[in-house]
């Protein structure tokens, strides 16, 4: 097995630049944010108290960052090592994705510096939702940079804390199993806080965590194809599309079972016919369906699932279509009463994008100066 | 314990069940057990003898008095006045002139080190306290020598507690508090303008029960009444911390009562326990900040009287960030703006042409990797 290698190169490319506009641009709001308050920069509102911020640097963020996760499964669970070289890229991007959903969750709370409350003991709120997800979002953020670590130990050259380091690894792989598995079906949980403001397609009583369970898995092994592709092609990296592959398998194994548990759910409660009254929820409904039934379509056929073009596709479209149930469920169809609406303002928007630019930097930066990718043999 | 009270039903002329409900309410704005409640209920049932009371008036507005004469708890004059001997009282007194001012002097004498001295209105100290005299005796001196013997003193009232509003600059008259003038004394003081009765008749309770005072905070006023800011109380504190105030009378939000800190609402330095008790027994948020009106801060020194009224409190825990997202006025408005459609927009077109443009290369290099 070929082993993992900083990868070199200039840092400061026109897109690496770009990149830092957009991420200056947030910065700046971000500073409307902390200095004239949420009201200045947010279009949330007494209805709809979670925007994007929330909806989409948590809950997505999250569940887009579960790619180490996902893989820490079929690796150390599974015992499949053949996927080893994808996890030090996949620990990374989960790393920076909960870190910034952190961030991210930060920034959205109205009184930030009561923040550190959620660590005391004394303090805690058992009968919280939130609290299971702050404390276990917070605790895999540290698990992360445990199980990153070696990369950095590697690169300057630590051996020795290296080798103790592995040593106790395997728990910290455990701990980075058990506390995704807490917290991403928690998140899912959430709408079960939220009773009848969710739509009826969206809710179920019994059923909420396992969906965002199964979904966020779906997401994490979609975004391990879709950013060792976008690797490969920034990068000039070997084709590791035999790999991918089979992690394609696996997604259509995992959705077909979310796609009979969603099924079976709405058909024994009958809200079959809401799928069909052809309304925004209705359309929602079909359009995110369609884009969980596409990857399933491709990823069933051989040709297709060995095809890196068409693999791609199935990524995206698994990845559009968790965030899109992320999306109805917490926003879109979410009701909250009559006279609210919610739509985020350009600043809002340029915030979350301006922290998956910084996402991306920092990604860009770390594999060009620590071991993480695999360099292609003929370069 | 049932035959006691048929006594006392006689003497009092109230119900047995009237007089343990209202034990028990005097005893739970104590902050005390229902066994200290039945405990009352007997020093009240079988009272060794009434303890006598001397009430001093100085400068002031009988206020406290009125106050108390309007605590509607089952029957104040019959409970208090046949619980308690009040031997002098300026303004309750049915004699006048030397009579009663003999009768006090006997009093106080016979009741030497027994009795309970209450104190209403602040005392002028200027030009020797010439400027407020009872039967030829400056209230100075009244207040000298019915302190030399009591068993306790309590000064109820904001004037008798600090001097009040007669005490603000420039206090022409000199006029301070009882405790200022009785160095050395513990004086237990209940300020407020008005006070509210029930403070101070629990006070009297237990003294009455216990023999001794409640616990007093550092400027002398019992903890159970004076020990919270009447913010962390206050039912539109949710209104504070959710940034929602009033800022003008009559406005939006002094109509949905929200929170009065930008009117000058002194709640957040004041402690009292205005919010919890309220005033005259009819509930339903009866006291200031109740009725649309910010706290003046009467029954904390250097607050009352003395800032002005539509000043900002100083507030003693969080300070209200201006940060919070206005709630109120999002209602029926769509805040869609183009610019954000299409920022948005470009977002996720962003991710699918970035998406398309990784398969193209990817299907190309491959293209190459297989010509390899």
């Amino acid at each position: 097995m070929s082993k993992a290698q900083p990868l070199g190169g200039t840092i400061f490319t026109p897109f690496f630049m770009a990149m830092m506009v957009l991420f200056a641009i947030s910065v700046y709001f971000l500073g409307v944010r902390f200095t004239e308050g949420m009201g200045a920069v947010a279009n949330i509102n007494g209805g709809y108290p979670w925007g994007i911020w929330v909806v989409y640097d948590v809950v997505i963020g999250t569940a887009l960052a579960c790619g180490g996760y996902a893989l820490a499964i079929t690796i150390y669970l599974f015992n499949k090592g053949q996927y080893h070289p994808l996890m030090r890229a996949a620990l990374l991007a989960s790393l920076l994705g909960y870190a910034l959903g952190g961030i991210g969750a930060f920034i959205d709370m109205g009184r930030y510096w009561q923040f550190y409350n959620l660590l005391l003991p004394w303090h805690m709120n058992f009968n919280a939702v939130m609290l299971e997800v702050g404390l276990c979002v917070a605790t895999y953020i540290l698990v992360l940079v445990i199980e990153f670590a070696p990369a950095f130990l590697e690169r300057i050259g630590a051996t020795g804390l290296l080798k103790a380091l592995n040593k106790v690894l395997f728990l910290f792989i455990a701990l980075g199993i058990l506390l995704p598995t807490m917290h991403q079906s928690s998140l899912g949980s959430f709408l079960v806080a939220m009773g009848y403001k969710v739509a009826p397609l969206w809710q179920t009583v019994y059923f909420q965590p396992v969906l965002a369970l199964l979904t966020a898995l779906c997401m994490g092994f979609s975004i391990v194809i879709f950013e060792a592709s976008m690797s490969k092609v920034a990068f000039k990296l070997d084709d590791e599309t035999h790999l991918l592959s089979k992690l394609g398998k696996i997604i259509v194994g995992i959705l077909s079972v979310y796609l009979v548990i969603r099924f079976a759910e709405i058909l024994m409660h009958g809200k079959f016919g809401y799928i069909f009254a052809g309304d925004k929820n209705s359309l929602l409904f079909i359009m995110e369906t369609v884009l969980f039934i596409i990857p399933i379509v491709i990823l069933s056929s051989q040709e297709k699932r060995n095809n890196p073009k068409v693999l791609i596709w199935a990524a995206v479209s698994m990845l559009f279509a968790g965030s899109l149930y992320r999306f109805n469920a917490f926003l879109l169809t979410y009701d909250p009463g009559p006279g609210y609406s919610y739509f985020p303002s350009v600043s809002e928007i340029m915030v979350t994008v301006g922290i998956v630019a910084f996402e991306i930097m920092a990604y860009i930066v770390l594999v060009k100066t620590l071991p993480v990718l695999h360099k292609p043999k003929h370069a | 314990m049932k035959g006691d009270f048929t006594t006392l039903e006689k003497r009092l002329g109230v119900s047995r069940r009237d007089f343990l409900k209202y034990c028990t309410g005097i005893a739970a704005s104590l902050g005390l057990s229902t066994s200290d409640a039945i405990a009352m209920a007997e020093a009240v049932a079988k009272p060794k003898k009434r303890p006598v009371v001397i009430w001093l008036h100085g400068q002031e507005c009988t206020g406290p008095t009125e106050t108390l004469l309007r605590s509607e708890h089952p029957t104040l004059e019959r409970l208090i006045l046949e619980m308690i001997s009040l031997e002098y009282h300026q303004t309750l007194d049915t004699g006048a002139g030397h009579q009663v001012e003999h009768m006090k002097e006997l009093s106080m004498k016979e009741n030497a080190g027994k009795y309970l001295l209450v104190v209403e209105g602040a005392i002028p100290t200027k030009d020797g306290g010439v400027y407020c005299k009872i039967a030829g005796k400056t209230m100075l001196e009244h207040t000298v020598e019915a302190a030399e013997n009591a068993a306790a003193i309590i000064a109820f009232g904001s004037c008798a507690s600090w001097g009040g509003v007669q005490s603000a600059y420039p206090n022409p008259t000199g006029a301070q508090g009882t405790q200022s003038v009785l160095p050395g004394k513990t004086v237990v003081n209940i300020p407020g303008c008005p006070p509210n009765p029930y403070n101070f008749l629990a006070t009297v309770m237990h003294f009455l029960t216990f023999g001794s005072l409640p616990e007093l905070d550092s400027q002398n006023r019992p903890k159970f009444a004076y020990g919270r800011l009447i913010h962390e109380n206050c039912e539109r504190r949710p209104h504070f911390d959710a940034g929602r105030f009033a800022k003008e009378f009559g406005d939006e939000g002094h109509k949905k009562g929200y929170c009065l800190y930008k009117l000058g609402c002194k709640g957040p330095e004041t402690y009292s326990n205005c919010p919890a008790v309220e005033f005259n027994d009819i509930g339903g948020g009866t006291w200031p900040i109740g009725v649309g009106h910010p706290c003046f801060g009467c029954t904390e020194e250097g607050v009352g009287f003395t800032k002005p009224l539509f000043s900002l409190a100083d507030v003693k825990t969080h300070t209200p960030p201006n940060a919070f997202p206005e709630i109120s006025d999002r209602e029926e408005t769509s805040n869609v703006t183009a610019g954000a459609a299409a920022v948005a927009g470009a977002a996720v077109g962003a991710i699918v042409g970035g998406a398309a443009m990784a398969a193209k290369k990817s299907g190309s290099s491959d293209a190459r990797d297989s010509q390899d």
